[in-house]
C-alpha cells in the first residue's frame, strides 16, 4: 500500500552543515568579496545580509569537458521561422560555438558564483576581519528596556485586568440579541398588574380584568424566567485588557561623522575610516531605537553631505578642522535638540591641520562639542607606511598633540590611531569600555 | 497488440476538491482517484509510493542532496544549495513542484505550497508517470537497484561521517573533491558491476580493514626477523600490466583498484562516488523520455478525472495553465530559451505516438509502418518507455509532424568557417537529418569525451597515461583538463599524462602533464 507522510514538522536545514562547509571553504574569497563590497555599501547597510559574488576558482568543480570553441559540431534548435537549408548566419558575439544549446549540465558558465549570505554569516565575516570577538552581539542584544503597552483585549486574564467597559458592551449586545427583558419593562407590567388588581384601571379593549390579569401574570412569569436564563453578565462577555512588552523607544541617537577629505586622505584611509563608522553605527543601531547619521566633510570649509559624496567625492584644499565642529554645532542647534538626542562624534583625519586653527579647534571640542556628546572618538588614520608604528612613539601629528589636554580632561573622549582593519576594533572597544559598558 | 477499450465517458462523480486548500485526508482521496485511473485504467506498473509532504526549505534540501533522503556531507552540495536558495528567494526561479526518488518504495515529495490542483497533477506526474518509468525502463533496470539504494545512501552517509571522525574532515574532503572531478569517468558503462547488498557492503568494508591490519602485521614480522622482503620480480611486470586490463574507460574503478598509495578508506570513497554516479546515469540518459512519460500520464489522468466529473471547471483551467507552462518551448531566439525543453519534446512525442496509433495519415504510415493505426496507443507507449533511452527514442519516434511543430532546424558549426550554416530544416529533405542530429545530441557516447587509461608504469616512474580520443576536432577545454588532471594526480600519487589523440589520424594533438607535489 502507498503511504502519505507529513514531514513538514521534521527538521529542515538538513543542508546547513553542507552550507557551512561551503562558506568555510570559500571563506577567503567571501572575505575578499565583502571587502570589495564595503566600498559600495552604505554605513547604514551594515546589518543587512548580502549577495556576494566570488570568483569560481576555489569552489569550482572541474571536469573533463569539451572545449566549446574547438571542433565541428551540430546543434538542433527549435523555432525556425525564416531559415532555409544552406543559409549562413553570422556567429553570435562572444563565439561559444552557436547557441550553446549543449552547455554543461549544471549550466555553469565562466561568470562568478553568486549567492546570498545571511545577515549572521555576513556579520561573522565582517567582524572576523575586524578581529572582533562575539561580544558586541551578545552585549548589545540584552540592552533595551521594555515598556508595557496596551495591545487590545483578550477573553482571558487576571481579574485586576478586567476591562469593564468592553465587558459591558458585550453583555449589552448579548442581552439585546437574546431579548432579555429589561427591568423597566417588568416594572411596567408589575405596575399595571397592581392597578388592575386594585381596580384602578380596566383593560381598554373591553376584556375582563381577570383575563388581562392572567395574561400579565403569564407574561411576567416568562419574563422573570427569561431574565434568569439570560444572565446580566455571562462569562463569555468578559474582556480583559491585554498588555504587550514593547521595547521602549527610549532614545534616539545621532552620529556625526567628521572627516577631513583634503587630498592627503587617500582611498585606503577613507576605507578604514568608513569601516570604523560602520562599526560604530552597528553598535548604535542595536543600542537605540532610532539612529541618524550626519556626514560632515571639511577642507578649509565644512559642509554636510550625503554618504556617497562623503566617501567618494574628491575635493582638495587646505585644512581647517574647526570648521567641521562649527558645522556640527549648527546642525545640532537646527535639528537635534540635545535634550532629545544622544550625540556621538566620530572624527577621522590624518591629523593635519592648519597651525593657526589648532587652538580654536581644541577650544571648540573642549568647551562646546564634548560637553553635549555621549562619546567622542578621534580616529587618526595612519598612512600605510606607518603600519605597526605607535603614533605616540613616532612623530605625533599636530592635531594629536593638540588633543592631549582634552583626552586628559574628558573621560568620554578617546583617540586612537589606526593603520589597518585589525586596529579598528580595539579602538572601538576602548571607546566603549571607558563608557563603563563591560566588554 | 490488442486493441484497448477505455470505460465509457461518464461525468457523474463528485469533485475531489472545490477549493485550492487540501488536508492530508484530501490528499488520500486524490491519490486514490489518481491511482484508480493510473493503475486501474492505464495499467501502469508501479513501485510502492511513499508520498512525503514537505516544506519549501525541505525541498531545497532535497535538491541539494540530489533527491536522495540521505547524502554524505560535502561543501559542493552546500554550494548548490546556496545558489538555488538565492535564485529561489530572489524569485528568479521557482522550485520544481515535485521530486521523486528512483527507489523501491519510491519516495515522492509534495510541496506544501502547492494547491490541490497542483498536488493532483504532481501525483499523476510523479507517483504514476515517473514511477512507472523507473520501474519499467530498461536502462534503469540494468543500471540501478531500486531496492537497495535508500539503504545504500544511508550506509554511505554514515560511512563518510565515520571517515571524517577518523581521518579528519579535510582529508575526506580532499579525496571526495578529486573523486567528484572524475565522476563522469566513473560510470560502469559496459557491465554494471554486481551490486552488493548493504550487508555484503559492510562485510566487504570489514574485510578490507582486516586485510589492512594483516599487512601491517606482516610488515612487523618481516622487519622483526630481518627476512629479505619477497616481492614480485621484474619478470612479473608483463603479467601485472595485463592484469590491469588496459585500456580502462572507468578511471575511478582503475584508481580504486590500482592507485599505489591510497588508503583503504579512500578506495572505498572512490567506490561510493562511482556507485552513485552510476546510479544517476540512467536519469541523465532518459531525462527527456522520462519527463515525456510523466507529462503524458498527468495529462491523460487529469483529463480522465475531468471526464469522471472529479475535477471542477476551475481546477481544470488551473491545470491547463500549469500544464502549458511546463511544456512550453520558447524558440531559440527567445530570451527565455535554454535549450530544448525535455518536458515539451517528451510530451509532444508521446502525444504524437498516441495520435499515430489512433488516427494516422499517409506520412505516418510511411514513417512508422510497424505501429501506425494499430489502435493500441497505450501498449505502444509502454513499449517505447521500457525499451529506449533518449537517443534511441528520438531515432525511433520523432516524427516529421513534431519536427514541424517545433520548427526544428540543424545549425552546423565549423570553427574554420566564418559563418554558421543551416544544415537542415523542417522539410522533406531535412527530417531525417534533423532527427539524427538531435539523437546524436542525446547520445552520451557522442556528447561526452572518451577518456581511457592506456598505460601505467607500476615499477619504474609510476607514471599514469590516459588518452582522450578526439573526434571531429573536439579537444578538451585545456584549463579544465589541467584542473581535473590535478585531482587525478592527487589520487594516483605520481605523474599523470593526458594525451589527446585524433581519432582518424592517430596524431597526438595535445598533451597535458601533472606532477603531484
Amino acid at each position: 500500500m502507498d503511504v502519505i507522510v507529513d514531514r513538514r514538522q521534521q527538521p529542515k536545514g538538513k543542508n546547513l552543515g553542507n552550507r557551512q562547509r561551503f562558506v568555510r571553504r570559500a571563506r577567503e574569497q567571501i572575505r575578499g568579496a565583502i571587502r570589495e563590497n564595503l566600498k559600495n555599501r552604505g554605513i547604514t547597510d551594515a546589518e543587512r545580509g548580502e549577495t556576494v559574488s566570488i570568483p569560481r576558482d576555489d569552489v569550482h568543480e572541474p571536469r573533463f569537458v569539451p572545449d566549446p570553441r574547438a571542433g565541428r559540431r551540430e546543434h538542433v534548435l527549435p523555432g525556425n521561422r525564416e531559415f532555409v537549408e544552406g543559409d549562413r548566419i553570422a556567429r553570435p558575439e562572444g563565439g561559444g560555438g552557436g547557441s550553446g544549446a549543449e552547455g554543461s549540465p549544471e549550466g555553469e558558465g565562466e561568470d562568478a558564483f553568486t549567492f546570498q549570505l545571511s545577515r549572521d554569516e555576513f556579520l561573522d565575516l565582517f567582524f572576523e576581519d575586524l578581529e572582533l570577538p562575539d561580544l558586541v552581539k551578545t552585549r548589545v542584544a540584552s540592552q533595551t528596556s521594555t515598556v508595557r503597552q496596551r495591545a487590545g483585549f483578550t477573553t482571558d486574564g487576571p481579574p485586576v485586568r478586567m476591562n469593564l467597559e468592553r465587558t459591558m458592551r458585550h453583555s449589552m449586545a448579548r442581552r439585546v440579541a437574546l431579548r432579555r427583558p429589561t427591568q423597566t419593562a417588568i416594572e411596567a407590567l408589575e405596575h399595571e398588574l397592581e392597578q388592575l388588581r386594585s381596580g384602578a384601571i380596566t383593560p381598554a379593549d373591553g376584556r375582563s380584568a381577570a383575563t388581562r390579569i392572567a395574561e400579565i401574570e403569564d407574561q411576567l412569569a416568562r419574563a422573570r424566567e427569561r431574565r434568569t436564563r439570560v444572565p446580566f453578565i455571562d462569562p463569555i462577555d468578559l474582556r480583559y485588557s491585554f498588555f504587550d512588552s514593547v521595547p521602549r523607544p527610549v532614545t534616539q541617537a545621532v552620529m556625526f561623522c567628521l572627516m577631513d577629505v583634503s587630498a592627503s586622505m587617500d582611498e585606503d584611509m577613507k576605507d578604514l575610516a568608513k569601516r570604523f563608522f560602520m562599526l560604530l553605527h552597528l553598535f548604535l543601531v542595536r543600542q537605540y531605537e532610532r539612529v541618524e547619521v550626519v556626514f560632515i566633510r571639511h577642507t578649509q570649509q565644512a559642509e554636510e553631505v550625503d554618504e556617497e559624496t562623503f566617501f567618494h567625492d574628491r575635493l582638495t584644499g587646505g585644512t581647517i578642522v574647526s570648521s567641521a565642529f562649527e558645522e556640527m554645532l549648527r546642525i545640532v542647534k537646527d535639528r537635534f535638540p540635545i535634550e532629545d538626542w544622544n550625540l556621538y562624534l566620530a572624527q577621522a583625519s590624518d591629523g593635519d591641520d592648519w597651525r593657526e586653527d589648532l587652538p580654536r579647534c581644541v577650544e571648540l571640542l573642549d568647551q562646546r562639542v564634548l560637553p553635549i556628546c555621549q562619546y567622542g572618538a578621534y580616529v587618526e588614520v595612519a598612512r600605510n607606511s606607518a603600519v605597526g608604528q605607535d603614533p605616540l612613539a613616532g612623530n605625533p601629528s599636530a592635531l594629536w598633540k593638540a588633543y592631549d589636554a582634552i583626552a586628559d580632561r574628558h573621560a568620554h573622549f578617546a583617540r586612537r590611531s589606526i593603520a589597518r582593519p585589525a586596529d579598528i576594533y580595539p579602538v572601538f572597544r576602548d571607546l566603549f569600555h571607558r563608557a563603563g559598558i563591560e566588554s | 497488440m490488442s486493441t484497448e477499450t477505455l470505460p465509457p465517458k461518464e461525468r457523474s462523480g463528485t469533485p475531489l476538491f472545490t477549493s485550492g486548500d487540501w488536508t492530508l485526508k484530501d490528499l488520500e482521496a486524490i491519490h486514490d482517484a489518481v491511482t484508480e485511473v493510473g493503475v486501474g485504467e492505464l495499467g501502469l506498473e508501479l513501485y510502492r509510493n511513499r508520498i512525503e509532504v514537505i516544506s519549501s526549505e525541505q525541498m531545497l534540501d532535497a535538491y541539494a542532496s540530489l533527491g536522495l533522503p540521505h547524502m554524505y556531507r560535502h561543501w559542493s552540495f552546500g554550494k548548490h544549495f546556496a545558489h538555488q536558495e538565492m535564485l529561489y528567494r530572489k524569485g528568479q526561479t521557482s522550485l520544481a513542484l515535485e521530486m521523486i526518488v528512483n527507489s523501491n518504495p519510491s519516495v515522492c515529495y509534495l510541496m506544501e505550497e502547492n494547491n490541490a490542483t497542483a498536488q493532483t497533477t504532481v501525483l499523476a506526474h510523479a507517483a504514476m508517470g515517473h514511477n512507472h518509468f523507473f520501474r519499467n525502463n530498461q536502462t534503469f533496470q540494468e543500471w540501478t537497484d531500486a531496492d537497495t539504494i535508500l539503504d545504500y545512501a544511508e550506509f554511505v552517509r554514515n560511512y563518510v561521517a565515520r571517515c571524517e571522525d577518523e581521518y579528519g574532515q579535510k582529508a575526506v574532503e580532499r579525496t571526495l573533491d578529486a573523486a567528484h572531478a572524475l565522476q563522469e569517468q566513473g560510470i560502469d558503462r559496459l557491465s554494471p558491476a554486481h551490486r552488493r547488498t548493504v550487508e555484503e557492503e559492510h562485510q566487504r568494508v570489514l574485510e578490507r580493514r582486516r586485510y589492512q591490519r594483516e599487512t601491517e602485521l606482516e610488515l612487523w614480522r618481516v622487519v622483526a626477523h630481518h627476512e629479505p622482503p619477497t616481492g614480485p620480480g621484474d619478470t612479473d611486470d608483463e603479467a601485472l600490466q595485463r592484469s590491469l586490463t588496459l585500456p580502462e574507460e572507468n578511471l575511478l574503478l582503475f584508481l580504486e583498484k590500482q592507485a599505489p598509495n591510497l588508503k583503504p578508506w579512500q578506495r572505498e570513497l572512490l567506490r561510493i562516488v562511482r556507485t552513485l554516479s552510476t546510479y544517476f546515469e540512467p536519469q541523465r540518459q532518459t531525462k527527456m523520455m522520462n519527463e515525456g512519460c510523466a507529462c503524458w500520464c498527468h495529462f491523460t489522468i487529469m483529463s480522465r478525472l475531468r471526464e469522471q466529473g472529479r475535477l471542477t471547471d476551475g481546477a481544470m483551467l488551473e491545470f491547463m495553465h500549469l500544464h502549458s507552462s511546463v511544456v512550453a518551448q520558447p524558440p531559440f531566439d527567445h530570451r527565455g530559451f535554454s535549450g530544448i525543453n525535455p518536458y515539451a519534446l517528451g510530451f509532444a512525442i508521446c502525444q504524437d505516438i498516441e495520435r499515430i496509433c489512433n488516427e494516422p495519415d499517409e506520412e505516418d504510415r510511411e514513417w512508422f509502418p510497424d505501429f501506425a493505426g494499430n489502435g493500441a496507443p497505450l501498449a505502444t507507449l509502454k513499449r517505447a518507455w521500457s525499451d529506449f533511452r533518449d537517443e534511441s527514442f528520438v531515432r525511433q519516434f520523432l516524427s516529421p509532424r513534431v519536427i514541424r511543430d517545433f520548427r526544428l532546424f540543424r545549425l552546423d558549426d565549423d570553427p574554420g568557417a566564418e559563418y554558421l550554416t543551416v544544415g537542415a530544416i523542417h522539410d522533406e529533405r531535412g527530417y531525417r537529418r534533423v532527427r539524427s542530429a538531435l539523437a546524436a545530441q542525446y547520445d552520451p557516447g557522442e556528447s561526452r569525451p572518451l577518456i581511457e587509461v592506456t598505460d601505467a608504469d607500476l615499477r619504474g616512474s609510476r607514471e599514469l597515461r590516459i588518452r582522450h580520443t578526439v573526434r571531429r576536432g573536439r579537444t578538451l577545454d585545456a584549463l579544465e583538463a589541467r584542473r581535473t588532471l590535478r585531482h587525478l594526480g592527487f589520487l594516483w600519487g605520481y605523474p599523470v599524462v593526458l594525451d589527446e589523440v585524433d581519432e582518424t589520424s592517430g596524431k597526438t594533438v595535445a598533451t597535458h602533464r601533472e606532477d603531484p607535489a
